[in-house]
């Protein structure tokens, strides 16, 4: 029947444009990016970008950083913290927090922890977009999803410019999640307020040098 | 120079008021107009109903009306872009009518160069952009810079200027209600800028616009941009 | 399409109860006006807005030219990362295909992502009538479905709802859904949103199915690309152990890099945003992560007779962004119900048609719902020319001669026959002239109300123009 159906659409298709013009290369004059070609400048306005829609951003550098995420923690009063694998093991060893590992948690288990620390796989500078696949730091997509609070840190050099920087340097067979602050919605009266499924608060902690 | 007047089936019927205003000021800003008078309507009603070859006799009376001129001056936006932007669906001979087909704020600021034509105007007016000249023909800011320069005139915004008013040929009666509720608003944004004079520059428009006017006894009356710019001291016109 | 919306009547009548409700016209000309301008704003921001939106107009109108192989290319990709790939033709096959899938994990339940596809198939009513229970999980979506609504936009389905409106559907129907909303309830957004957070959470805790949509399946890597706000979206795509993606063939682009575009132009275009808060990408199946059995099923219902078209087929180009509702005078004023469809506003009067074909009365009326002011046109991110479309749907319908066009295309004539000879035309209007002062500025009959029951005819004047110039120009007398 499905096969029938795949032939059938096939040769609608094919019989509904076989005599069409052919279509054209498609034209890219647009930008590859719109920010300076300036580092610190683009990590300023991914800064920017990040906290207009009202995620929390810090800056630190690797010395700094497994206490700035403690700290953040005990503000929000997060008292178990899931751990990605291939999270550098001295961060959750300057936390108040209780250290959770992914031992395959349920939705119901992920739900009843408080937070979760995340490395990225990059940023994106101009949309103050943070990009996770699951790779090492990163975890499952489910961690970053259930609990209702995410630490996410970026290093300065996974920051890009733009989407069209972006896209090369992620793998699509990867289950891409890309994140522009906290959950939000437009749906009553096309007002925005944020808060409703995802991680009700984002905290996105930018480190300088190495981690 | 030597112009040709499409004058319009509208203005003809309705507002010839606005015809012999177009005339009035291109002949003093130095113009020899004519009218060629095998013209009539330009198809646009028929063509945005849905009658495509219903229009097409009115296409070919056009484009042989207006054969050897190389200025044809329109006071309709929504005409004007008729003849640029559909006419060229009817073939070589009418697509070369486009280029030669100029809305009278076109004319008037890029072919003559001039914004002050030399207009009085002592009163406070508001211009509502028609939608077919602010998109299809891209006025912009032309009509509002003619009517800056005329000596007297007090122009003020029009909120919600660039939204359509609700006339859009049949659809006034095809939707009624819709059409008014549309025209409604914008007669209260209008009203609402506590001008005397609502311009516009397509009488389409201002035939609904004015008869809601006129029904609502507002204070503003609905008055063609020529009719604005051929009034002087000495001559007053609208 | 399905039989949603039956009986609905034609739009101007629709559209007239619309415009006599105070309190929809009301919500929509808030909500509207308020995205409109951070829209304009939003767009603004990108100096290559045009470029970007003259590339997506060109990658799908390229993709569109090829989509058959485009589709066999990401049939593919999808079945080499484990997923499954169905073709449905139309609604029927579509919600057979996906009660089948449901029925076979022995499930009774499903979380849904907002998906105008499965919307516009019926699939909620069919898999009820199968016992299987739909939950919308997008709060627009659950404010339609609690409140026994109809969606009357793209974007925000319950657009015609303001929050007092919600609050009251919140505390009269959570309760016979799930969990009930919270005591005391105000209709702050923010605590109607944590109310919704609340109702679903359980919900989403429980999922064993999943079914949703895509805004873009890329073709070279077999790839769906889901674009959201709330979270709902991930929730429903990543804790089921089943998913089910429903979407319409022509969503898919050739290759990855495609994206760059739609990335940057819908969340512009659509909540006015730079990036929206979520977009989630998945490729088959992942090893430990997320669903473990994954089926796409490519929706027709329609879309190859648009194709046909040669005018038409550029409505396929729509990324559903709804920018074109937020901007449309008459969407503003008469509402998305009036539209009978899934699909309101100036895309829907042109696609509705075009998937549903024009024989019913609303369908028909779809075409002359719009005033061609091209504000649409102008917001289009993928450049549809809408206007256009429109008119080439009135041509259509106007020659199917159906109710009342046979009569109107008597008139065109005509109107032509005098038009096409300038001495009747003139005697005409002379006629008219003469006879002015017995014109009323109000006509009575039923004909003329659509004229004169808001606005007064003109004053004829004295004699047309073309008497004018003959008098004063030629020196001849008329």
């Amino acid at each position: 029947m499905s096969r029938d159906s795949r032939e059938r659409i096939l040769s609608r298709i094919r019989s509904a444009v076989g005599g069409a013009p052919e279509a054209p290369e498609v034209p890219r004059a647009y930008l590859s990016r719109h920010a300076p070609e300036d580092p610190d400048a683009v990590l300023d306005l991914l800064h920017e970008n990040l906290a207009d829609y009202r995620a929390h951003v810090h800056r630190t550098d690797g010395a700094g950083l497994p206490a700035l995420i403690g700290r953040l923690l005990e503000e929000r009063g997060a008292r178990t913290v899931v751990v990605p694998d291939g999270l550098p093991a001295r961060w959750p060893a300057a936390w108040a927090a209780e250290p959770v590992p992914d031992t395959g948690l349920t939705a119901t288990a992920l739900d009843a922890v408080d937070a979760v620390v995340t490395g990225c796989a990059l940023a994106v500078a101009e949309t103050g977009t943070i990009v996770l696949d699951g790779g090492p730091g990163q975890g499952r997509r489910a961690l970053t999803l259930v609990p209702d609070l995410h630490v996410c840190v970026v290093r300065e050099d996974q920051v890009v410019a733009s989407v069209p920087e972006a896209l090369p340097r992620l793998d699509p067979l990867r289950a891409l999640t890309w994140i522009s602050g906290p959950s939000a919605t437009s749906d009553i009266e096309l007002d925005r307020v944020e808060g409703v499924h995802g991680p009700r608060t984002l905290e996105v902690v930018l480190v300088r040098g190495p981690v | 120079m030597r112009v040709a007047l499409f004058v319009t089936c509208v203005n003809d019927a309705v507002f010839p008021s606005t015809g012999v205003a177009t005339v009035r000021l291109l002949e003093r800003l130095g113009v020899e107009v004519d009218f060629p008078a095998a013209q009539t309507c330009c198809g646009q009603p028929q063509f945005n109903t849905g009658y495509r070859e219903e229009t097409r006799p009115l296409v070919r009376r056009t484009v042989r009306a207006f054969e050897g001129y190389d200025h044809v001056v329109v006071p309709s936006g929504s005409c004007a872009a008729m003849v640029r932007h559909h006419y060229p669906a009817f073939g070589p001979e009418a697509a070369a009518l486009g280029p030669r087909t100029y809305e009278l704020t076109e004319f008037l600021v890029d072919v003559l160069g001039v914004t002050d034509v030399g207009a009085y105007f002592p009163h406070k007016v508001t211009y509502h952009p028609s939608c077919h000249g602010l998109r299809m023909l891209g006025l912009g800011e032309r009509p509002r810079r003619l009517l800056e320069a005329v000596k007297g005139l007090e122009l003020v915004e029009l909120p919600g200027a660039e939204e359509c008013c609700g006339f859009g040929g049949t659809f006034a009666v095809k939707n009624p209600d819709v059409s008014a509720a549309m025209g409604a608003d914008k007669i209260a944004n209008a009203v609402s800028t506590g001008a005397g004079v609502l311009c516009g520059a397509d009488n389409s428009c201002l035939l609904h616009v004015g008869g809601m006017l006129s029904r609502q006894g507002a204070p503003l009356r609905a008055v063609h941009l020529a009719e604005i710019l051929a009034s002087t001291e000495e001559e007053p016109f609208a | 399409m399905s039989g949603i919306f039956v009986g609905m009547p034609a739009f101007p009548k629709a559209a007239r109860e619309a415009v006599q409700d105070g309190t929809l016209r009301a919500n929509l000309r808030h909500a509207t006006h308020t995205i409109r301008d951070k829209r304009a704003r939003a767009v603004a921001e990108l100096a290559d807005w045009a470029e970007l939106r003259e590339a997506g107009k060109r990658i799908k109108d390229r993709t569109l030219r090829h989509l058959d192989t485009y589709l066999i290319q990401l049939e593919e990709a999808v079945t080499a990362a484990g997923g499954t790939v169905h073709w449905a033709a139309d609604a029927a096959e579509a919600n057979r295909i996906v009660t089948e899938l449901v029925k076979a994990t022995g499930e009774s339940e499903v979380v849904k992502v907002k998906s105008m596809a499965t919307q516009e198939i019926g699939l909620n009513e069919h898999l009820e009538a199968e016992g299987i229970r739909a939950y919308e999980t997008d709060l627009a979506e659950l404010i339609v479905q609690l409140g026994e609504d109809r969606p009357s936009h793209i974007l925000v389905p319950a657009i015609h709802r303001n929050r007092g409106e919600i609050r009251d559907i919140f505390r009269e129907e959570m309760g016979k859904w799930g969990r009930q909303a919270p005591d005391g309830l105000s209709d702050s957004p923010a605590e109607l949103a944590e109310a919704a957070r609340l109702h679903l959470r359980e919900k989403f805790l429980r999922a064993k199915v999943g079914i949703s949509g895509a805004n873009f399946m890329v073709a070279e890597t077999g790839t769906l690309v889901v674009v959201e706000s709330e979270g709902n979206g991930r929730m429903c795509l990543t804790l089921p152990e089943t998913l089910i993606s429903v979407v319409g063939i022509e969503k898919v682009v050739p290759t990855w890099r495609d994206l760059e575009v739609f990335l940057q132009t819908l969340p512009r275009s659509s909540t006015a945003e730079r990036m929206n808060p979520y977009t989630s990408t998945w490729t088959g199946t992942t090893d430990g992560d997320g669903p473990k059995t994954f089926h796409l099923v490519l929706l027709d219902n329609g879309r190859t007779d648009a194709l046909a078209d040669e005018v038409g087929r550029q409505a396929l180009r729509c990324i559903r962004c709804s920018a074109c509702l937020n901007v449309c005078p008459v969407y503003e004023r008469a509402g998305g119900h009036a539209y009978g469809s899934v699909y309101p506003g100036p895309i829907g009067a042109i696609l509705t048609p075009q998937l549903r074909g024009t024989t019913s009365e609303i369908d028909a009326s779809l075409p002359y719902a719009s005033s061609l002011c091209g504000a649409c046109y102008e917001v289009c991110p993928v450049a549809i020319d809408i206007p256009e479309v429109l008119v080439h749907l009135r041509e259509k319908v106007a020659g199917q001669g159906g109710k009342g066009h046979r009569l109107e295309k008597a008139a065109m004539k005509a109107a032509g026959w005098v038009l096409d000879r300038p001495d009747v035309l003139a005697a005409g209007e002379r006629l008219a002239s003469k006879t002015r002062t017995l014109h009323p500025r109000k006509l009575p009959g039923p004909g003329a109300r659509q004229w004169t029951g808001s606005r007064d005819l003109p004053e004829m004047p004295a004699a047309p123009f073309r008497d004018w110039w003959k008098k004063n120009r030629t020196g001849d007398d008329a």
